[in-house]
């Protein structure tokens, strides 16, 4: 773990990423409590510029900005692990077995797999979304449907890497069941990998839930960034802030979260160490 | 060019279509579980567009779409239409599926095209002079930027652009593709659409840039290292030499093998553009079918997508082979 952290935090831009999203994070838990009232309160006259008395102004219905951001961030952050969360369970699943089985298996779900990463996979996601009725459930679902291929693939590899090497042979010969060597002993020497890539794939389903919102795609219940975004284009000329605080939440969320993921593939992977 | 002659070319061309057919059958067969998740049928939609039905006309409207018939039959039937383009009727619009699309295939493939060629050249440009500055302030500043515009929304930036391009300093219009008003002809009209179609194709533009951007760079670097370079080098080649004529070629394959990854997340992208800039193209018409609830046309939509992304990846192969002439054409 010290070792870990050594390697992690030699690479200055990681931690800024891990700044940011520990206030990201600060936001999302804690921002909700200075706001007990919600997000949908009218708290004050529409149009009000940020500065004054409100951080980031009123929106449009006189809605507290802040108070918005505050929620939209325990919601994009929900919303992006839980959908990655379901995806790696669904891809890692997928491909451990493609992996571990090979020849016929393998070539069938890997098919499978292909046909899923030719679809064009937003549309795709705005299919679910809008035939499902736009809910938490409904975008993570949709969201993990659309992004568990890569993982598919990542831990096939790892598996095919895994199948020969000696320690999966002596718990062959041991006698030991399948699923105890797939999920005991295979499955954790592929975490590594594993989480380098989920964290990459938490910052994509961000992105993708914020568009889905930004298109009126998210649930009616919860104040979401994109969805503020969107909400503030007709006022793009009067109110910008409206629009442009909303997104730089977004932006610096995905970015450090990209950040972070990069930081950990260095620390974790020294071998595999991109340039 | 390899030797290969036209009917090698002709006979690959074909066998990837048909290898294409598995997945678009796929696809279809996905949009007909997707119609079984919908609440209600057609016969509901249509009697809820009339305002209410009698029992006996639900019973006639299923009968005559088919929808009495066995789950299996009306897959079956499904899939058999779709697969020859026969995509069904938008009763919100009162014209076929298809028509509707295809009239708006137009804008898209012009915004689609404009982006590629745009990401793709400026990337490789971008990651070439970042390769040949690496580990400088310049190779920084490139870095920096294709990491914001990795983690930048694509319908922020459209509308940032608008505010600071369109609203602020009036050099490009907000939206739409022409200036329908004032009758631009021949010459007139391209250079109005092109006026139109600069900020939504520099918003669609930016991720894939950063993308190619990095791709390019990373290419480079390996490539350097590699034995023909130093054969390269011991015949007397000039770096610039070996640069251009021999590591560029083969860095850019990678770039261009992800350029037929990203079409599928390049139409994705093209409906948030779309819809932000008012460009009458498919994405703009999905985002109005999700308005209307024409689940129908929405179906459509996403098959006529997938179609096109078998189309231009097919495209990025026969690029490839031309760059890559060891690659044989079987």
């Amino acid at each position: 773990m010290r070792e870990f952290w050594r390697r992690f935090s030699r690479n200055r831009a990681a931690l800024v990423g891990l700044a940011i999203f520990a206030a990201a994070l600060a936001t999302a838990v804690f921002g909700p409590l200075y706001y007990p009232d919600g997000p949908f309160k009218l708290v004050d006259k529409p149009f009000l510029p940020p500065g004054g008395e409100y951080l980031f102004g009123t929106d449009m219905l006189g809605r507290d900005v802040a108070a918005g951001i505050a929620y939209g961030a325990r919601t994009s952050l929900m919303i992006g692990f839980a959908s990655t969360a379901l995806a790696i369970v669904g891809g890692a699943f997928v491909g451990g077995i493609a992996g571990y089985y090979g020849r016929w298996v393998d070539e069938g779900l890997m098919r499978w797999t292909e046909i899923f990463q030719t679809i064009p996979f937003f549309i795709f996601a705005i299919l679910l979304v809008a035939v499902l009725a736009p809910s938490v459930g409904s975008v993570v679902f949709a969201i993990a449907v659309v992004s568990w291929p890569p993982m598919t693939r990542l831990v096939r590899g790892e598996f095919m890497s895994m199948r020969n090497r000696e320690f999966v042979e002596a718990c062959i010969g041991m006698g030991m069941s399948d699923r105890r060597v797939i999920f005991v002993h295979i499955l954790p020497n592929c975490l590594s990998s594993v989480i380098v890539t989920g964290s990459l794939m938490v910052a994509t389903a961000i992105l993708t839930e914020s568009s889905l919102s930004f298109l009126g795609l998210s649930d009616p219940n919860l104040m979401s960034w994109g969805f503020m975004v969107g909400a503030g284009r007709e006022f793009l000329q009067r109110a910008p802030w409206l629009s442009a605080i909303p997104g730089v939440a977004i932006l610096l969320t995905v970015l450090a979260i990209n950040l972070v993921g990069e930081g950990l593939n260095d620390a974790l992977n020294p071998r595999l160490r991109h340039l | 060019m390899s030797a290969a002659g036209p009917s090698r070319w002709l006979r690959f061309i074909l066998r990837r279509l048909l290898q294409a057919v598995p997945t678009l059958f796929v696809i279809a067969v996905l949009n007909f579980g997707i119609i079984q998740l919908a609440p209600g049928d057609a016969a509901d939609v249509l009697a809820g567009e009339a305002g209410g039905a009698t029992p006996e006309y639900m019973a006639q409207l299923r009968q005559r779409f088919g929808l009495d018939q066995p789950k299996y039959v009306q897959l079956l039937v499904y899939v058999k239409n779709v697969l020859s383009f026969d995509l069904g009727y938008s009763f919100r619009n009162g014209m076929p599926v298809r028509d509707l699309i295809l009239q708006r295939l137009g804008p898209t493939l012009l915004l689609m095209g404009t982006t590629i060629v745009l990401s793709i050249g400026l990337g490789v440009l971008l990651g070439l002079a970042a390769a040949a500055w690496v580990n400088t302030w310049r190779d920084n500043v490139v870095s920096v930027f294709s990491l914001l515009s990795y983690a930048t929304p694509l319908f922020w930036v459209g509308l940032m652009l608008i505010m600071v391009f369109s609203l602020r300093l009036g050099w490009f219009p907000t939206s739409g593709m022409e200036a329908i008003a004032e009758f631009h002809e021949g010459w007139d009209r391209v250079v109005d659409i092109a006026h139109h179609l600069v900020l939504p194709a520099t918003t669609l533009s930016l991720f894939y840039m950063a993308l190619y951007t990095r791709l390019m760079r990373a290419a480079m670097l390996e490539q350097w290292g590699m034995d023909y370079v130093t054969t390269a080098r011991a015949k007397g080649l000039t770096e610039r030499g070996i640069a251009f004529r021999h590591v560029l070629r083969n860095a850019v394959l990678p770039v261009v093998t992800m350029a037929g990854v990203q079409v599928g997340a390049l139409l994705g992208g093209s409906v948030v553009v779309e819809t932000v800039f008012g460009w009458p193209g498919m994405g703009l018409l999905a985002f109005q079918s999700l308005f209307a609830r024409d689940v129908n046309l929405l179906l459509g939509i996403f098959f006529i997508s997938a179609c096109l992304v078998v189309l231009v990846n097919l495209l990025v192969d026969l690029i490839y082979f031309a760059l890559d002439p060891r690659i044989e054409v079987r």
